[in-house]
């Protein structure tokens, strides 16, 4: 037998905006239970290689796999559609701005998806939110309206909502960059306890000591292309190449 | 002659079920006018080219000619191809389609407003996107725009007036007889007046209560 195929597979992806290529031929793998940080200078294509893998911004050309499962296939509109909504469900993202549904609560942003899309009862639906926020620590905002909460606690019902669809793999993109200094901690630990039980995740993030103290593996991302990767202590302690010391030199000390 | 507003009373009944009649008609057309005004903002924003123009060919004629004339062509020009309308409900689909038009641009518009974020977060979930449309957009576009739809309703009241000329008896009309048997204009289109403001009272407080409950989900 060859080698199993990786959980997440990103092979040959090249991604355009017109006549700016944004990502250059990126390979990347990633195995189940892995937590993998996506660092770089702004601009260098970390948004853009997160939001094709569940084909938001779709690449140019190359192919992105999810278990035995291609993302991107090649197949007519109509099919695309109801192949790409049922993949996304096992792909939760989690974005800088939250993209809470500010005309529903709390419960109904958590529930919207998995009733309209997975055919479960009230009883079924009323479980799954009480379960889903008592992990992130917020069970007694259930009937709260977005506007009503903090900037914390609004990214903290954004994980739970997207947890609530049951995904495979957690995709953030700098989940904590909007938020005031004192609220980044109590998302840091929500994402440090899916950390604990070993959900897939791919982190973007500004924050090297977090990806350092979660991440089983670092990715340093620069004008599209993946100039280094390693663990977390030779990426951040004995970085190899030059364009990494030097991000990594503003970004330690600042 | 001088003014007698003492034979008003004597129509009370006469005027109370004018009165209902416009709030009917205008009631039924509202409901026409705010869903056929999504329907046809969406069809104008995502709708496929080839049901996209035709669409905005009808707007167009709906918002660029008079009120009245869409209602004669409903109720007299219809009968001419076999559609027989009664007088009420070709007003109430006069009023509706032509306040529909005006309510959709409004919801374009408020539909535009979305946050990008929005459809990104529904889709990122699993929604199509007509589930998106439906259940994400929509919603708060509607939510947004509701203060300029309420104007459009505050003036789709006073136009219903215009149904009394193809016969049907709301407040205008029920005055207007009235006026035959007593031959005294003022005082009963003074009473009319006093119902339609009456009724815009009413219209108003109902819009504030919604305006104030959905205030905190915006
Ligand atoms: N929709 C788009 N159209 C055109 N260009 C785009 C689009 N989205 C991103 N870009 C460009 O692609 C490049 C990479 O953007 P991307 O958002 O992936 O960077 P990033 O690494 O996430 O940066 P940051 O750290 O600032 O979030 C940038 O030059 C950006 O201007
Ligand atoms: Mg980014």
């Amino acid at each position: 037998m060859t080698k199993e195929q990786p959980f997440i597979d990103v092979r040959h992806a090249q991604k355009k905006f017109g006549a700016l290529e944004v990502l250059k031929d990126i390979n990347l793998q990633v195995e189940k239970g892995q937590i993998v940080a996506i660092i770089g200078p702004s601009g260098s294509g970390k948004s853009t290689l997160l939001r094709a893998i569940n084909d938001l911004d779709p690449l140019t050309s190359g192919e992105i796999w999810l278990e035995d499962k291609q993302v991107n296939k090649d197949l007519p509109h109509r099919q695309y559609e109801k192949h790409i909504n049922t993949v996304r469900q096992e792909i939760g993202m989690v974005f800088q701005h939250f993209n809470l549904f500010p005309h529903l609560t709390v419960r109904q942003n958590i529930t919207l998806a998995p009733k309209m899309l997975k055919d479960i009862s009230d009883d079924e639906a009323n479980q799954l939110v009480e379960e889903q926020l008592a992990k992130v620590g917020l069970s007694e905002r259930i009937d709260f309206y977005p506007s009503q909460l903090s900037g914390g606690q609004k990214q903290r019902v954004a994980i739970a909502r997207a947890l609530a669809m049951k995904p495979k793999v957690m995709l953030f993109d700098e989940a904590t960059s909007a938020l005031d200094p004192e609220l980044v901690e109590e998302v840091n630990l929500v994402m440090k306890s899916l950390a604990a039980e070993h959900m897939t995740m791919i982190i973007v993030t500004h924050e090297m000591t977090f990806a350092e103290s979660v991440c089983d593996r670092v990715i340093f991302m620069d004008e599209g292309v993946v100039v280094e990767e390693g663990p977390p202590d030779v990426i951040f302690k004995n970085p190899q190449n030059e364009r990494t010391k030097n991000f990594l030199r503003k970004h330690l000390n600042g | 002659m001088g003014l007698d507003f003492s034979v008003v009373p004597e129509y009370f009944d006469e005027l109370l079920l004018g009165s209902l009649w416009t709030i009917a008609i205008m009631l039924a057309s509202a409901v026409i006018s705010f869903f056929g005004g999504i329907l046809l903002a969406v069809i104008a924003l995502y709708g496929p080219a080839l049901v996209r123009y035709p669409f905005r060919a009808f707007s167009f004629v709906f918002m660029g000619t008079p009120l009245l004339l869409q209602l004669f062509l409903i109720y007299f020009g219809l009968i001419q191809i076999g559609i027989d309308l009664p007088a009420f409900v070709a007003g109430i689909i006069g009023l509706g389609l032509h306040f529909a038009v005006y309510n959709s641009d409004i919801i374009q518009a408020g539909i535009m407003a979305v946050d990008k974020g929005q459809h990104e977060g529904a889709r990122t979930l699993g929604l199509s996107k007509l589930q998106t449309i439906r259940k994400i957009i929509v919603p708060q576009a509607v939510r947004t725009v509701i203060p300029p739809i309420g104007n459009n309703l505050v003036a789709l009241l006073k136009d219903s007036a215009l149904v009394s000329v193809i016969g049907v008896t709301e407040l205008t009309l029920t005055s207007q007889l009235a006026i035959s048997n007593t031959f005294r204009p003022f005082e009963f289109y003074v009473a009319a007046a006093v119902c339609y403001y009456v009724i815009n009272l009413g219209l108003e407080y109902s819009l504030r209560r919604v305006e104030s409950r959905i205030q905190v989900s915006r």
